[in-house]
């Protein structure tokens, strides 16, 4: 790929993302505008930005490279960030508007009036935020890679300046604009060159074999392994070889396979045979987006398929740049249209990865092997079109790519910040703000600087499962059940949460191996997000004399419609 | 326009009415403001409805999509798969929403009714 036109389109957004912010900065005036855009963001600009915030580098290039690798069943992670939203709309979206906080911590307090279980929400916002960020900057660093052969970390820290500067400088009245801007240019960069690549898909006579298990090659492919790969193979392989496969080297000789698990060296050169079945990769190929490179298709049982169903649906409204967006709606009433329409433009978006996702299978089945699977929204154009057509189109891909991590990174910045300033640093003014800012990138900055090349890959499912187990418990209970108290409040995230985060992290550091106890400490949610439940109420029911004597004011302020509770403040 | 008989009658009626409903019983507004237990009890009878309305709408959800992955397992049409997961199940959950909003809006228009007493 021509990288000129590339590096042009990714300037280019950086850019149109500085000058929308530096719009929404002339009219961003007081406090107010600064923290929450004054709330009179309408349902169709705050469903643009949500959405726009919300599709991040995993939507962008991880779904369609998950599908390329593992196939249809990847597909449930759009359809659960999606549903996410309707269950944020059925239990959470008009109360936490009507509750009047900003922050997740701030609901935590708000309704339950303890500082304690306030810094609790507020540590587990940062540390959610930051396990969020982190995939974004390593996101950017790959596409950067592929694109230009630039160094891994430039990528991520052109993200960091960029955002660093529009959240420090226009704070959420800036950021809406921009946001709404970058759904646009998002859908845009997806939906054009995928209807170029389905019309050169046709005229290639259209083939259907996409929706084959597995994937095979359709032409005879030479491919380049990268780092080294652990290669599983169900059937026995024939395949030239030019390196090391299982410590052995070959001088570009005929290989017999037996089926098992095989270890190609990273440099190694595979030419496969038209029609052969292209292999899965295991630990060792390095998707840097995917949620879950734990577990391949083999082992990946029917439960891991409904611990990412339930981490999804669940862990979506407690995402702190979702949660953030929601206080910038005049009303409940709003906050549930925006809702609705949020639920329409990212469905509507959710349709455009899978159709690369299948392309991929077709066109780019190698990219399993190279390691760069996530690459393939980024190189689909110029391998099937090519030419100074397939560069634009690549180029128009790029730019949304980045457009993708500079809204989400943005949006967990601004959320991120939020909280540092309120209640980590000392005073509470625009200028401690824009500290907060700076030093809520740097930690993720220096972190994927740092750990570079180490498995962060499960930082997003990570993200969903400590959320779905720690702030859905709080949210749904704190909302609908009077009788929750601070000390079931904290108990319940400790819990659910702790118990998710401990059991990803010891998955990522490769603690049970494989069988059963892998799949359920790789997907926690299952069981996490009940236990947070249950701990949350029988801790509440255990403590029934800390009920917090306000409740049922605080709780009839959360549902009753806005028309009711302006004339009684009057 | 003061020669206007409508406006005459307002004027005329309008204070035995207020009378009689500051000496009633049932005044759910001010319950509600002052929060004695006939208020708590009105807010509470409003989140049961708004709660039922949300949980209506999570069991539809719940047996559209528990039964997928069991499906998808028992019969393994990738193709199905595709279809359903790429495209069939976005237009559900988005008129799942517009039906969850139309019905939650109606509640609170309902509740409002009643304690202005319309």
């Amino acid at each position: 790929m021509n990288s000129a036109y590339a590096v042009t389109a990714v300037a280019l957004v950086a850019l149109a993302t500085v000058l929308v912010g530096a719009f929404g900065l002339r009219i961003s005036r007081t406090t107010s505008d600064f923290y929450v855009a004054s709330r009179t963001v309408g349902p169709r600009l705050n469903a643009a930005a949500i959405s726009g915030e919300y599709l991040s580098a995993a939507s962008f290039l991880g779904i369609a490279g998950l599908v390329l690798v593992q196939g249809p069943d990847m597909l449930w992670y759009p359809v659960g960030y999606t549903a996410g939203y309707l269950v944020l709309l059925l239990f959470v979206a008009a109360p936490l508007r009507r509750s009047g906080a900003y922050t997740l911590p701030d609901f935590a307090e708000a309704r339950l009036a303890s500082h304690a279980v306030r810094r609790l929400a507020g540590g587990l916002v940062v540390g959610v935020g930051w396990l969020y960020l982190l995939p974004q900057l390593q996101g950017a660093g790959l596409t950067l890679t592929v694109l230009t052969g630039a160094p891994d970390w430039l990528g991520g820290v052109i993200v960091a300046v960029v955002v660093t500067v529009i959240v420090a400088a226009g704070g959420m009245r800036s950021i809406t604009f921009v946001q709404a801007f970058q759904y646009w240019l998002k859908l845009t960069a997806l939906l054009v060159p995928a209807l170029f690549l389905v019309l050169a898909w046709q005229s290639d006579g259209a083939p259907s074999h996409a929706f084959d298990e597995p994937a095979a090659f359709r032409e005879q492919r030479v491919v380049r392994v990268d780092d080294t790969v652990d290669l599983r193979l169900a059937e026995p392989l024939t395949v030239t070889v030019d390196g090391t496969v299982d410590g052995r080297a070959h001088d570009g000789t005929d290989v017999s396979l037996p089926a098992g698990t095989h270890r190609i060296d990273g440099g190694t050169r595979l030419t496969f045979a038209e029609g052969t079945a292209v292999p899965s990769a295991g630990r060792g190929a390095d998707d840097a987006l995917s949620p879950s490179r734990a577990e391949s298709r083999e082992e990946r049982p029917l439960y891991a398929t409904y611990g990412l169903i339930l981490a999804t649906f669940f862990g979506t409204m407690g995402l702190p740049h979702v949660v953030v967006r929601f206080y910038t709606s005049p009303h409940g009433v709003a906050a549930r249209r925006t809702t609705v329409a949020v639920l329409g433009l990212i469905g509507a978006w959710y349709l455009l990865p899978p159709v690369y996702g299948a392309l991929g299978r077709l066109y780019a089945p190698d990219l399993t092997l190279t390691g760069h699977a996530d690459a393939a929204v980024l190189l689909l154009p110029g391998r099937m079109i090519g030419g100074t057509g397939g560069d634009l189109l690549g180029a128009l891909v790029a730019g949304g790519a980045f457009a993708a991590f500079l809204s989400t990174a943005s949006g967990l910045t601004m959320a991120v910040a939020g909280v540092l300033t309120q209640d980590v640093l000392p005073s509470r003014g625009v200028r401690h703000f824009r500290l907060g800012t700076v030093f809520a990138m740097a930690v993720p900055l220096a972190a994927s600087v740092l750990v570079g090349g180490l498995p962060v890959a499960d930082a997003v499912g990570l993200a969903f499962a400590v959320s779905a187990s720690s702030f859905c418990p709080l949210l749904v209970l704190g909302i609908w059940w009077r009788r929750l108290t601070p000390p079931g409040a904290a108990a319940g995230m400790l819990v659910g949460g702790g118990s998710a985060f401990l059991a990803v992290a010891a998955t990522m550091a490769g603690y049970p191996g494989a069988g059963p106890w892998h799949a359920l400490l790789a997907w926690p949610a299952l069981w996490s997000v009940p236990l947070g439940f249950l701990t949350m109420i029988l801790v509440s029911l255990a403590t029934p004399g800390r009920v917090p004597p306000g409740t049922a004011a605080v709780l009839a302020r959360f549902h009753l419609p806005e028309e009711l509770r302006t004339e009684v403040s009057a | 326009m003061p020669q206007d008989p409508m406006e005459r009658r307002v004027v005329v009626t309008g204070p035995p009415r207020r009378t009689r409903r500051a000496s009633g019983y049932y005044r759910p507004r001010t319950e509600i403001d002052e929060q004695t237990t006939l208020g708590h009890t009105y807010v509470r009878s409003l989140m049961r409805t708004q709660l039922r309305a949300g949980l209506t709408v999570f069991a539809v959800l719940v047996l559209l999509v528990g039964p997928l992955p069991l499906v998808f397992a028992a019969a393994p049409d990738a193709g199905l798969e595709w279809a359903v997961l790429g495209f069939g199940l976005y237009p559900p959950l988005v008129l799942l929403a517009r039906w969850y909003v139309r019905r939650a809006e109606r509640n609170e228009r309902d509740f409002v009714r009643l304690v202005e007493d319309r």
